[in-house]
């Protein structure tokens, strides 16, 4: 019989020569200079350079407030959402998804030309706005399916060993969606910090987050301090995954 | 080699990643026969019966099929068929095309692939089922479809994966009876596996128990109730008292500190045996010339056709009887056993025996660890000894880490006034306690020798 | 009661804050105006100029959204066949290796799209390969297949692993097999993941632009990124919007509708 295991060859080498390669070369042009000479220079500049700093600083930031306010909006929504007594339509659920399918950049132009026409001035308040318009579904869905397929025997253990019903959302449900609270947090976090034409749309080109100044180093051919700046994004991304342990894969997964 | 063996194994064996699941198997199967597999889940039952399918290459050994070797033969060039386990229905096709596939696949004539469609759904029932949906059937409904499906191909032996384990008790009756009905009508060799010792016994002409990947016996149904050839067989099939037993002399055997006469001979005098009694088999009498021994009812359940009752012997042992009249609680009763109703067996393994290493003259290394022992003379460090452990020398704990190994209760047998529990320890390796504590099949333990319990040898070679 | 009623609120409040750009935009694609927000009179002219070519940046949009949907297309086709063939291959797979492709598979997944798409700008830089069409769909492919391989592989574990057994043992050669038990088997999860990997593609923006070399091409997103940056916003682009969003909302429900369906027939 043909051993079966060996159908995943194909993309394995697909993923070594397109995902594994790739990023090693980023580490690879991060760590040299423009002749190929090993440096260390890349991630000192940014390191020296307070314009990059305050950059990142800045994304990282409005990506914390970014994240926060989406949990703190879209954990209601999700928990009503799945809430059989509250909501028995799957219309609602749909139009809450509805928008992860939708080109983020036409949705965040509409959003800029929006502000524009109410005569709102572009500028951080918008850019947060925007974010958290722009993000809120990633986070209800995730939450959504985790309490939707949570089991009801658990909220009614609690209450027969006597949990009030606050008791039961705070002690027993709001810690078994843990999980879907960290992928929706993994699937709004770095993304936050990443983008760039949305900042740019949202802010008229005010305000630059990380993935502006990635994108116009290697725009302009600034090939190694890009790849430097996108290793230190990677590093992140290494650190937030770890806490977030791949579920995001899964939330992701279960979007049909 | 006689004729009639349609199926014939030799020497089979198996391993995954190391364990070996089936070790040196050999048994035939006659043309027509029904035989089942049994065995507890993990036994190696499955996997053989995979491997006479072809599912799985065997490591060693043979199949032969009328006399020729199969082993290397695709299983979609095997003339056999399988019933699934979980009938493993085509979802994607209806009733008729689910039982049609093989023919279609054989490229026979469309109009006799319908006759013999039809022909197979009247023997299982479902004539007007074609057009449905597979997954609009019932369990039982799916059952008959997957039985008709591996029929219709006409194969020399149908093999038979657990089968009914999926149904219901009412339900499993009736198509076991059914299943014995179309093995009649059809005259084809049905080998089954199943870990059910009543369903084997309804079902089958011969019955193979398996146990840890080796055949423990083989025999008809009414030889393997009767005359079970270890305490595993006596213990798996059916209820029964287990008990330590010496063989004094021929047709004299002594238990539970009585002598009483029997039928089996030449086990030689003062032999340890191991000693086998239905809870059918012992019974009541008001004539103290007959009676045995005394004993005080214990428990008294009734459990539909008879009464089961736990009882305590003049000699300190608790001993299960089934009777048609029950007996009172705190009652004296006498009791008497007949000599036909005494199964002997040679005993398995009197004392643990591992093989170890001298570390220095009060330790040694064996299972993977370091036991203290006492001082011995004429070991040096680094002899290769042999270690025996009494059964009761072995101490078991509550907590894994506490002891200097960490296993796992694997099987258990009561015997009369004590539990002889086999622990798998990490490593695989097993471990028989004599204890006095109750542990239940598949409990954490750790496990301890105490250093007065070894006793050392030298290992001869 | 006034839970549900607050519930209610809270739930469209939220919604109304989602969409309220989208209708802004649907509202003013059926006006003239060139300015967005200054509504001179209901008018489908914006549509016409769509669909006849005659949009004001020239055939350049139109193209734009020729190519979105041909890379579209030809990404989500390649991903479906790669993505199902490693998902049956990951299937068999086991232990530490099965954990290594799937660790593997998750790394496009969540890397943000700048990363992918800087990494990929490299590793075409790296390999000499100039860089135009072929390099915009090899990278779609690249991050478009893991949704695919997570579509199918549940309906692997789902699937009686018996079925293809089943197949063998009564005559069909491995071959057969795969043709006539698996691959029917394996479907519906084979569309979900082309139609994930098909939007995927669609709302690409980071990965295009930076592994569209600079030949000119262009998709939607890319088009409306320039178009964006230059000032005005090209009119036609609003009913290009409109229709798109009208689009998915008809996808999603047919989605939904099926999704019902194959959920009621599990639970029969």
């Amino acid at each position: 019989m043909v051993k079966r295991s060996t159908w995943s060859l194909p993309y394995v080498i697909f993923l070594v020569v397109f995902v594994v390669l790739p990023l090693l070369l980023i580490v690879l042009y991060a760590f040299q200079d423009g002749s190929g000479h090993f440096t260390l220079a890349n991630i000192g500049r940014f390191f020296t350079d307070s314009d990059s700093l305050q950059t990142f600083a800045l994304s990282i930031e409005v990506a914390i407030e970014n994240t926060l306010i989406c949990i703190l909006l879209g954990y209601p929504a999700a928990w009503i959402l799945a809430n059989r007594n509250l909501n028995k339509s799957a219309v609602t659920v749909m139009l809450f998804i509805m928008p992860m399918w939708i080109n983020a950049l036409m949705r965040t132009l509409a959003t800029a030309e929006l502000f524009n026409v109410l005569g709102i001035t572009l500028g951080k308040g918008t850019l947060l706005f925007g974010m958290v318009y722009d993000y809120i579904p990633f986070m209800v869905y995730p939450i959504y399916n985790i309490l939707l397929k949570m089991d009801k025997s658990y909220a009614e253990a609690a209450e027969d060993l006597g949990a009030t019903p606050w008791k039961v959302f705070w002690k027993v449900t709001v810690p078994l969606s843990m999980p879907g609270v960290m992928s929706g947090v993994l699937m709004v976090f770095m993304p936050t910090v990443s983008t760039f034409a949305i900042s740019e749309f949202l802010t008229n080109n005010k305000i630059k987050l990380f993935g502006t100044i990635i994108q116009e180093n290697i725009n302009s051919s600034m090939w190694n301090y890009g790849a430097a700046l996108a290793f230190i994004m990677l590093v992140i991304i290494g650190i937030t995954t770890l806490f977030g342990n791949n579920d995001q894969a899964e939330a992701e997964g279960g979007l049909i | 080699m006689a004729k009639d063996y349609i199926i014939d194994i030799q020497h089979l064996s198996k391993s995954f990643g190391g364990v070996k699941v089936l070790d040196d198997i050999n048994f035939y199967i006659r043309k027509g026969e029904f035989i089942t597999l049994l065995g507890p889940s993990g036994c190696g039952k499955t996997t053989l019966l995979r491997q006479i399918a072809g599912f799985i290459a065997p490591d060693e050994g043979k199949i032969l099929l009328e006399g020729k070797d199969i082993s290397g033969i695709p299983p979609y060039k095997r003339p056999l068929n399988t019933v699934f386990q979980r009938y493993a229905l085509f979802p994607h096709l209806d009733v008729y095309d689910n039982i049609a596939f093989g023919l279609k696949l054989q490229k026979l004539p469309a109009d006799e692939i319908q006759k013999r469609v039809k022909r197979m759904l009247k023997m299982v029932s479902m004539t007007d089922y074609e057009d449905r949906s597979v997954d609009s059937l019932s369990g039982g409904q799916q059952q008959r479809v997957a039985i008709a499906r591996a029929l219709v191909n006409y194969p020399k032996v149908l093999l038979l994966d657990e089968p009914l384990a999926a149904l219901d008790l009412k339900m499993r009756k009736d198509m076991q009876l059914e299943l014995k009905e179309i093995h009649r009508k059809m005259g084809i060799t049905f080998i089954y596996v199943t870990h059910d010792q009543e369903e084997a016994l309804t079902l089958s002409d011969t019955i193979v128990v398996l146990n840890e990947g080796r055949i423990q016996q083989i025999g008809t149904p009414t030889d393997i109730y009767n005359e079970p050839v270890n305490c595993f067989v006596a213990d798996f099939i059916g209820e029964s008292n287990i008990l330590k037993g010496r063989m004094i002399r021929d047709r004299r055997v002594a238990f539970i500190k009585h002598e009483f006469d029997c039928v089996d001979e030449g086990f030689g005098e003062d032999v340890p045996v191991d000693v086998v009694v239905r809870p059918e088999d012992i019974y009541f009498t008001t004539d103290p010339a007959k009676c045995q021994f005394t004993a005080k009812v214990n428990s008294c359940i009734f459990k539909g056709v008879h009464y089961e009752m736990w009882v305590d012997t003049d000699s300190g042992y608790e001993l299960m009887i089934q009777d048609y009249d029950p007996y009172a609680v705190g009652s004296e009763v006498m009791l008497y056993i007949d000599p036909d109703d005494i199964q002997v067996m040679h005993k398995e393994r009197t004392c643990n025996v591992f093989e170890g290493k001298m570390v220095d003259e009060t330790h040694v290394e064996m299972l993977g660890a370091e036991f203290e022992c006492l001082p011995q003379d004429g070991f040096a460090a680094g002899d290769e000894v042999s270690v025996e452990v009494r059964f009761e020398d072995v101490e078991l704990l509550d907590h894994q880490e506490d002891g200097k190994l960490a296993g796992e209760v694997h099987f258990l047998l009561y015997k009369g006034n004590h539990y002889h529990l086999t622990v798998l320890t990490e490593d695989g390796d097993h471990i028989w306690v004599d204890t006095n504590d109750i542990w239940d099949k598949g409990d954490l333990v750790g496990i301890d020798i105490p250093k007065k319990g070894i006793k050392l040898s030298k290992r001869n070679g | 009661m006034m839970k549900k009623v607050l519930a209610k609120c809270y739930l469209w409040l939220l919604l109304a804050m989602l969409y309220a750009p989208l209708l802004f935009i649907a509202v003013f694609s059926f006006t003239e105006s060139k300015v967005l927000g200054s509504w001179t009179g209901f008018s489908t002219k914006l549509y016409q100029n769509l669909f006849t070519g005659g949009v004001s940046g020239g055939s350049a949009l139109l193209a734009a959204v020729e190519n979105t949907l041909l890379i579209a297309l030809i990404a989500a086709a390649f991903s479906t066949v790669l993505g199902t063939v490693a998902a049956i291959g990951i299937h068999n797979l086991k232990g530490r290796k099965k954990q290594t492709v799937q660790f593997l598979n998750n790394i496009p997944m969540i890397n943000p799209d700048i990363i992918t798409g800087v990494s990929l700008f490299l590793l075409f830089v790296f390999l000499g390969v100039s860089q135009g069409y072929a390099t915009v769909v090899l990278a779609h492919i690249t991050f478009c297949t893991p949704y695919v391989v997570l579509s199918v592989l549940p309906k692997l574990s789902q699937m009686n692993p018996n079925i293809y057994e089943a197949a063998l043992d009564l005559g069909a050669t491995p071959a057969q097999a795969l043709r006539k038990v698996l691959i029917p088997e394996l479907r519906p999860g084979m569309i979900s993941g082309f139609i994930l990997a098909f939007t995927m593609s669609l709302d690409d923006f980071a990965v295009t632009f930076f592994t569209r070399g600079t030949v000119g091409l262009d998709t939607l997103s890319t088009y409306i990124y320039t178009d964006a940056r230059k000032g005005g916003l090209t009119p036609e682009l609003r009913p290009l919007m409109t229709i798109i969003f009208l689009l998915v909302l008809i996808l999603l429900v047919v989605i939904n509708i099926r999704q019902d369906r194959a959920n009621k027939k599990v639970k029969r």
